[in-house]
């Protein structure tokens, strides 16, 4: 398969937060700013295409009965060793971002390419998908907090752009403005979807 | 902090879905109809205590002792996982009718990143055995309560005139945020 079409595919095609609605629970709880979003997005991308790789390696070995543990395990050591190199080098990021970092094992894109690609395909094939998918997370992510930041506190990046006249809607950066942005985000996508589909 | 204050804050402050949004994916996945939302929900109590005791043992009397703490990810998710099919088992044998409703659901409890969020905050709180089963009971409740309430309002959507973009996900979203809105009024509870 063409790499370049694996990487398109999981930007858009089968974008994993608009077309998959997979791994919402991050998606919904870190995008109070865009920075978060960034953040979350890479270090989700880094396990990914590392769990990928050795999937891929490994996946005419392991018995098929136990595979789902096998994979847990391999993606649990590779969410270990970014936990501890954002403690390390990004400690304001790592407290930000708490504990949704050791939970991207639980993060259902990771399991779901493992079991829909990487036991399937050949290594180079998965490293590519582990790209894909993973660009496809971190833009979603990072147009979420960048909604999120800019509407809630009137800044991008931490540096206030919209004017103090503004209004600044709290509410945008508590709980409720996540499913609210993400809502109409997913039917923002759908209706271009549609309207594509009526006009071809 | 006391036991009941724990408890109470698991339930409605830190509500796991409206607060914390943790186990979004089942939330979602498995509230379109009431009975299999409530399954769910006695399920994910059931799997949530015994891993907040288990994880708590393992941390406190195997990892910290050994000096292995950073290894708590891995035993963590192992303990759920092999939890999970204890439980599968358990209730295959004991309620055929129950393990035909949860279906699928049950295997996937695993990757519902509540559990393992109760257990790694309880880590991080530092809580007692005492305290970590309590809010992990709490929380559990919690997530259940936001399941069956969240299913109900779903049904009702299923019948109501959406515009076609919002249908499905979107709307549901909405909802949620709405619920979010309402247990935000908790906040100030305790």
């Amino acid at each position: 398969m063409n790499p370049f079409k694996i990487i398109k595919n999981g930007i858009i095609d089968e974008n994993p937060t608009f077309i998959q609605v997979v791994g919402m629970c991050p998606t919904l709880a870190v995008t109070t700013s865009m920075i978060n979003g960034i953040g979350m997005g890479l270090s989700t991308t880094a396990v990914l295409i590392c769990s990928n790789l050795v999937i891929s390696l490994i996946r005419k070995f392991v018995p098929d009965e136990v595979r789902i543990p096998c994979f847990v395990v391999v993606i649990a050591s590779f969410v270990t060793i970014i936990q501890m190199l954002l403690q390390a080098y990004l400690p304001s990021l790592n407290a930000s971002l708490g504990v949704f970092i050791p939970l991207i094992v639980v993060n259902c894109i990771i399991l779901a390419r493992a079991e829909a690609f990487a036991c399937k395909n050949n290594p180079i094939a998965s490293i590519f998908d582990g790209i894909g998918m993973g660009l496809g997370f971190t833009m979603a992510l990072t147009l979420i907090g960048t909604v999120r930041e800019l509407l809630g506190s009137g800044s991008l990046l931490g540096v206030t752009v919209l004017p103090e006249a503004f209004p600044r809607t709290i509410l945008m950066i508590l709980p409720p403005g996540a499913f609210f942005t993400l809502a109409f985000l997913i039917a923002g996508f759908n209706a271009l979807r549609n309207k594509a589909k009526k006009d071809a | 902090m006391s036991l009941f204050t724990i408890f109470l804050a698991a339930i409605f402050v830190n509500n796991f879905i409206f607060s914390k949004f943790m186990g979004i994916c089942p939330f979602l996945g498995v509230s379109k109809k009431l009975d299999t939302a409530a399954g769910m929900g006695v399920a994910v109590i059931f799997v949530m205590t015994l891993a907040s005791a288990a994880t708590w043992v393992v941390y406190n009397l195997v990892l910290v002792p050994l000096g292995l703490s950073y290894l708590y990810n891995i035993a963590f998710i192992l303990i759920i996982a092999s939890l999970v099919q204890f439980v599968e088992m358990f209730i295959k044998k004991s309620s055929p009718s129950l393990y035909q409703a949860l279906g699928v659901y049950l295997p996937l409890i695993t990757t519902n990143c509540a559990v393992l969020g109760v257990a790694v905050l309880n880590m991080n709180n530092e809580y007692n055995f005492i305290q970590s089963l309590v809010n992990g009971v709490g929380a559990a409740f919690g997530f259940a309560m936001a399941i069956t309430l969240f299913a109900g309002i779903r049904e009702r959507l299923e019948d109501a005139p959406i515009p076609k973009a919002l249908t499905g996900f979107p709307i549901a979203m909405i909802s949620a945020g709405l619920m979010s809105i309402a247990f935000l009024g908790f906040s100030g509870m305790l």
